[in-house]
């Protein structure tokens, strides 16, 4: 009989059978992905709540608008674009990995676990990139009358509101609080790319030692994908709130 | 073809497509969004560059990149993490702890709207510099 015939005449709530028609694993991975949504969610929110409450915050198109091996060509929010996209590629590499692992393609599954695992690194690179450009970078700051220049970090943020001085504008300090925010959400988030990193490496290998196969399905993967899509999710809202508003 | 069932529990083999054609599809659709979003904070920057920029348009802008972000979750949710195709009850579980969010985001977005204005009316040191005001704009910083 039909799919939707059979949801219509179990009973699903009597025992004996997921009410979800999904294994124990997959909604528990679930259920995680919900708490870790809501942490990411408390951070982002607080986030905007500082921001709103700042008569001047920084201003991403000049915070962000540096590319690697470009020097100093203004190319605002060029690098994060880049970040983005990479992240996105692997997110299809991976739902085309789970396609693979319903079909019981072991190479298939192996091919786009591999391209995954390489977007993660390539993403986190971008990021390492992003961190060392801001925390060793140099921006004119006027401090206390005296032209200063000052880094990115928890204690520094030169993005301030521009003053004129000596007939040109120059920044002055700006709310600390950026520093502390850029870097720990994005630092949380890293920390998220990275385990998935990890379990993404796990599975290829499960997979290629064949565990999947003599084991008759793939559905591992498909929770690893669960993680890893929540991670591109986040990303996506990060992106949001820290590039784009 | 099919996986045999990952456990007891399950009831019955959700239906598989065989292509990646919808696949690929949601991969165009978030790229496109992505873009235009990337446009939309383009012409922010440029509204920001401008003589006298209006608040509410930027407003209007930013509301509907935040739209657009929101087009990507659903398309990420459903489709790539395959939440769609699952058991009602199971959409239910994730979709409605998340509608708590837009609350969530509402109060808090408002108080800390509320702390700015009331920061602004009562606290004699907390005033935009506009020249020379630099151990002030420090003392802020410090503040905060």
């Amino acid at each position: 009989m039909s799919i939707a015939a059979v949801q219509q005449q179990t009973k699903w709530w009597s025992g004996g059978r997921s009410p979800f028609n999904a294994s124990y694993g997959k909604v528990m991975m679930w259920y995680f992905l919900m708490s870790d949504a809501f942490t990411f969610g408390a951070f982002l929110i607080s986030y905007g709540t500082i921001r709103f409450s700042q008569n001047h915050w920084v201003d991403p198109n000049h915070v962000f608008n540096s590319f690697p091996f470009a020097g100093h060509t203004n190319l605002p929010l060029a690098f994060v674009s880049l970040m983005t996209f990479i992240l996105i590629a692997s997110s299809v590499t991976m739902v085309l990995a789970v396609h693979e692992g319903h079909k019981m393609n072991k190479a298939g599954v192996e091919k786009y676990m591999l391209w995954t695992i390489l977007g993660g690194i390539c993403f986190l690179g971008c990021q390492a990139w992003e961190w060392t450009h801001l925390l060793t970078g140099q921006h004119e700051v006027l401090v206390n009358g005296q032209l200063e220049y000052w880094n990115t970090t928890v204690a520094h943020n030169p993005f301030g509101p521009e003053v004129m001085f000596n007939g040109k504008e120059v920044a002055t300090p700006g709310p600390i609080a950026f520093g502390s925010y850029f870097f720990e959400i994005t630092g949380f988030h890293g920390f998220h790319v990275f385990s998935g990193i990890i379990i993404n490496i796990i599975m290829y290998l499960k997979a290629k030692m064949s565990h999947f196969e003599q084991r008759g399905h793939y559905e591992m993967i498909e929770k690893a994908g669960l993680y890893w899509h929540f991670v591109d999710l986040v990303w996506v809202f990060v992106f949001l709130c820290f590039y784009l508003i | 073809m099919s996986a045999s069932f990952s456990s007891q529990e399950i009831t019955f083999h959700p239906e598989h497509e065989d292509s990646t054609k919808p696949i690929w599809r949601t991969f165009w659709i978030l790229s496109i969004l992505t873009v235009i979003e990337l446009s939309i904070g383009l012409v922010i920057y440029n509204i920001h560059k401008g003589e006298n920029p209006n608040a509410t348009l930027v407003l209007a802008f930013k509301g509907m990149v935040c739209i657009l972000t929101l087009a990507k979750a659903y398309y990420i949710v459903s489709v790539f993490m395959h939440l769609g195709s699952e058991v009602r009850n199971l959409i239910m579980t994730i979709v409605f702890p998340l509608c708590l969010f837009v609350w969530f985001i509402t109060a808090f977005l408002w108080d800390g709207n509320s702390w700015k204005n009331l920061r602004n009316r009562y606290n004699r040191v907390n005033k935009t510099p506009t020249e020379q005001v630099a151990p002030a704009a420090r003392e802020k910083g410090a503040k905060d």
